[in-house]
């Protein structure tokens, strides 16, 4: 019995381990192929030859076509803004939908619903016409704002998950609030809120993403305006055909570069994020 | 006589509370009359910022269709007439463009107008019934809310209308205009052939749709194929990712595991990297002269100049698309099951393990069907979410390799990619608005049968 459990047991940390490796390998060959001393792209090697820091140094004293610096603090901006906005409208919404009744509340529900299921981008052309009606793609400050527009506007339908936290948390709790005198707004901002720190950093979270993951919305508003590319416009160029000899090295550094900002956040915060999807109140 | 209870009639405390038709029956004449002109039973009655507020609102509609509106909706009709021309300038020598109509702005200001006009009716039978409500209180003598009443409500019994009002504008402007707006276009001839400023485009009616279906046209040999695999790869992503991510979760979570929380760290570092980054950087790993090919190439399994076509074959590139996507998808799938996982009460396992189950056993009887009850909507979603999959493909193939027998369409393009192909490159937009309402048929069928039968929708409220 004993000798069968300590077989299963090093089996399944064998098993372990190959996986771990599988995943690891890819990061692990992002990381060493941008230390790489050689240019160029592909080579019929794994290990490089000569390792420098020179694809970082590149990076932010960037020539005309790289500003890496430069895309890096567009997005941050625009990833703050856009999370600040859409937060907040999915943390009305779902309140909303979790606490009150209203004639409407099914309604807008279902609607919602129906809405989620059309391909995001169909009505990215609509979108930008509507931009470019209200005059947002005259220069490349506006098209940030627009952006931040587009990234946030229709956030207030993604509001199942905050939704689902808020349904966890007792009614009994807001019903003491209401006896003491507290209106439900009193209630949203002084109680619910507090509560909920898990599903609000979770709502923080995917909206800080969002920016820096968006490539479509991102390009199809920035055209060629290269000053304003976010990162993940930036990083794209890079492997296209005409650069991706001169940049693939970079290209790597690059995502290096953005990955460990957001891999800290995302660690930091992981637990409030497993929290969020379980509930406020555990069983 | 009397054995029927009259019903009580309800203190109208908000307009919601009242429905149109018993306002309009019960309503005097002022009551009426606010119908049309807003605001009017609640300025008689001393509401004098409520009133004040329906009639601003009405007076800028009246005064936007006068300057524009009116125009807007002619043109929307039409779709414009007046073609641009190039007219020959005799004083600089040169042709110039003479303005036409721009069917593209026409349809927009007309789905503008519209939604303005929708807005405006309903504001209409909010006065309408704002009246009434007053017109009651005041029969019954009671207190007439003030306008600082209103302003307190906001935060007592309408603070919903105050918390949704921000979000629903950011929604109508940026999600629902353009959804009409792209779901009229699908009745146009707004292709490449009729761009504006241009060209005119028209109504066709279902021309498009008939054009999508006809047999034996490309544009049908296109549709099918991509819809299968778009089909295919929706099943295979989901259904992967969720049992293979279960079973790692399993895996970590065993009493027997040492260092749990280092193993969980090696699967979500990979969670934590930008997705956009790990597309590209898997579409630059197993490239024909990438590390995978490489790796091979010295391992003797392939020839020294040769390449698996990872991407470039349209077998392989389905394959390695799903294989990468499980690579991205399991640790996150593994995140969110830990939770739900330990929640399952022990007492399940205890009684399995008495009866004498064996582990595959526990697995089938008790925890695929636990986590199917709990993550059903999860998996709606995510069943969803990979139909509208765009920036796996887009980023890892780019819809290729691309075939000769399918309308601008690559093999391991889904419908959304084809719609994105159709639009931004071909200028197809009827074609990709059509396929855009055909990926919601699809999406509305699926979900609305499966999301409603489950148990989180119907009793939302069971544990509260």
């Amino acid at each position: 019995m004993k000798t069968k459990r300590f077989i299963v047991n090093t089996a399944c940390h064998i098993l372990l381990a190959v996986l771990s490796v599988i995943w690891i390998l890819p990061i692990f060959y992002v990381v060493l192929t941008s230390f790489r001393a050689e240019s160029g792209s592909y080579k019929s090697y794994i290990w490089p030859r000569g390792f420098t820091l020179d694809n970082y140094i590149n990076l932010f004293h960037g020539n005309t076509n790289i500003n890496f610096t430069r895309w890096f603090t567009n997005t941050l901006v625009i990833a703050i803004f856009s999370t600040i906005l859409s937060a907040f409208f999915v943390l009305c919404v779902s309140y909303v939908m979790s606490r009150l009744r209203f004639k409407m509340r099914k309604k807008f529900m279902n609607i919602a619903l129906i809405l989620g299921m059309f391909p995001g981008f169909m009505s990215m052309i609509a979108v930008y016409y509507i931009l470019k009606g209200l005059g947002l793609l005259e220069t490349g400050v506006l098209k940030q704002v627009a952006l931040v527009l587009v990234y946030s506007g229709g956030a207030g339908l993604g509001f199942y998950m905050a939704k689902g936290f808020f349904d966890t948390i007792p009614k009994s709790i807001d019903e003491a609030a209401y006896i003491d005198g507290a209106t439900k707004w009193d209630t949203f901002v002084r109680i619910t809120i507090p509560l909920s720190k898990p599903i609000i950093t979770y709502t923080l979270i995917t909206a800080f993403m969002g920016p820096w993951v968006d490539y479509i919305f991102a390009k199809v508003i920035m055209g060629n305006d290269s000053q304003y590319y976010t990162i993940a416009i930036g990083l794209w160029t890079m492997l296209e055909q005409e650069f991706v000899e001169y940049y693939y090295t970079q290209f790597y550094a690059g995502c290096v570069m953005i990955s460990i900002p957001i891999a800290i956040l995302f660690l930091l915060t992981q637990k409030c994020y497993v929290e969020g999807v379980s509930g406020a109140v555990k069983g | 006589m009397g054995i029927k209870k009259k019903k009580a009639q309800p203190v109208y405390d908000r307009p919601s509370d009242a429905n149109i038709s018993q306002a309009f029956k019960k309503g005097n004449t002022v009551t009426k009359a606010s119908f049309f002109v807003f605001g009017l039973g609640n300025l008689m009655n001393r509401q004098i910022g409520r009133g004040l507020i329906f009639l601003a609102l009405e007076i800028a509609y009246i005064i936007y269709l006068i300057t524009f509106g009116i125009g807007a909706l002619g043109d929307f009709i039409t779709l414009g007439t007046a073609q641009q021309g190039e007219v020959y300038n005799a004083a600089l020598g040169i042709y110039e463009y003479s303005a036409g109509d721009d069917s593209m702005l026409c349809l927009l200001y007309g789905v503008i107008t519209l939604v303005m006009t929708a807005a405006v009716v309903f504001l209409g039978c909010m006065s309408g019934k704002s009246a009434f409500c007053t017109q009651v209180r005041k029969e019954k003598g009671k207190h007439i809310p003030t306008f600082r009443d209103d302003i307190r409500s906001l935060k007592e019994e309408n603070l919903h209308a105050f918390l949704l009002s921000f979000p629903i504008i950011g929604i109508v402007c940026f999600t629902i205009v353009p959804l009409i707006f792209m779901i009229l276009i699908a009745f146009t001839s707004y292709d490449h052939e009729h761009q504006p400023p241009g060209n005119l485009f028209d109504w066709v009616g279902l021309d498009n749709f008939k054009a999508m279906f006809s047999q034996g046209s490309k544009l049908a040999g296109t549709f099918w194929p991509v819809l299968s695999w778009t089909l295919i790869w929706a099943v295979f992503a989901t259904v992967s990712c969720f049992i293979l991510g279960m079973l790692l979760a399993l895996l970590i979570n065993r009493k027997g595991t040492r260092a749990k929380g280092f193993w969980r760290f090696m699967f979500v570092l990979s969670v934590a990297v930008p997705q956009f980054v790990t597309l590209l950087s898997m579409r630059t790993i197993f490239n024909a002269n990438g590390p995978v090919n490489v790796i091979l190439r010295q391992l003797g399994m392939i020839g020294a100049t040769e390449s698996i076509p990872f991407f470039t074959n349209a077998l392989y590139a389905k394959i390695t698309i799903i294989c990468i996507n499980i690579w991205i998808g399991v640790p996150f799938t593994m995140l969110s099951t830990t939770g739900i996982l330990q929640n399952i009460p022990a007492e399940l396992y205890e009684a399995a393990k008495i009866d004498g189950a064996s582990a595959a056993t526990i697995f089938r009887k008790i925890t695929l069907p636990y986590m199917l009850f709990v993550m059903t909507p999860n998996l709606i979603t995510s069943f969803t979410g990979n139909i509208n999959n765009f920036n796996v493909i887009f980023l890892l193939s780019g819809g290729g390799p691309d075939s000769m027998d399918y309308y601008y369409a690559g093999k391991t393009d889904l419908l959304v990619t084809w719609l994105y192909r159709l639009t931004i490159t071909q200028k197809d937009y009827n074609l990709g608005a059509v396929i855009g309402i055909l990926v919601f048929i699809i999406l509305a069928t699926l979900s609305l049968i499966t999301y409603r039968r489950t148990g989180a929708y119907k009793d939302e409220g069971a544990f509260q």
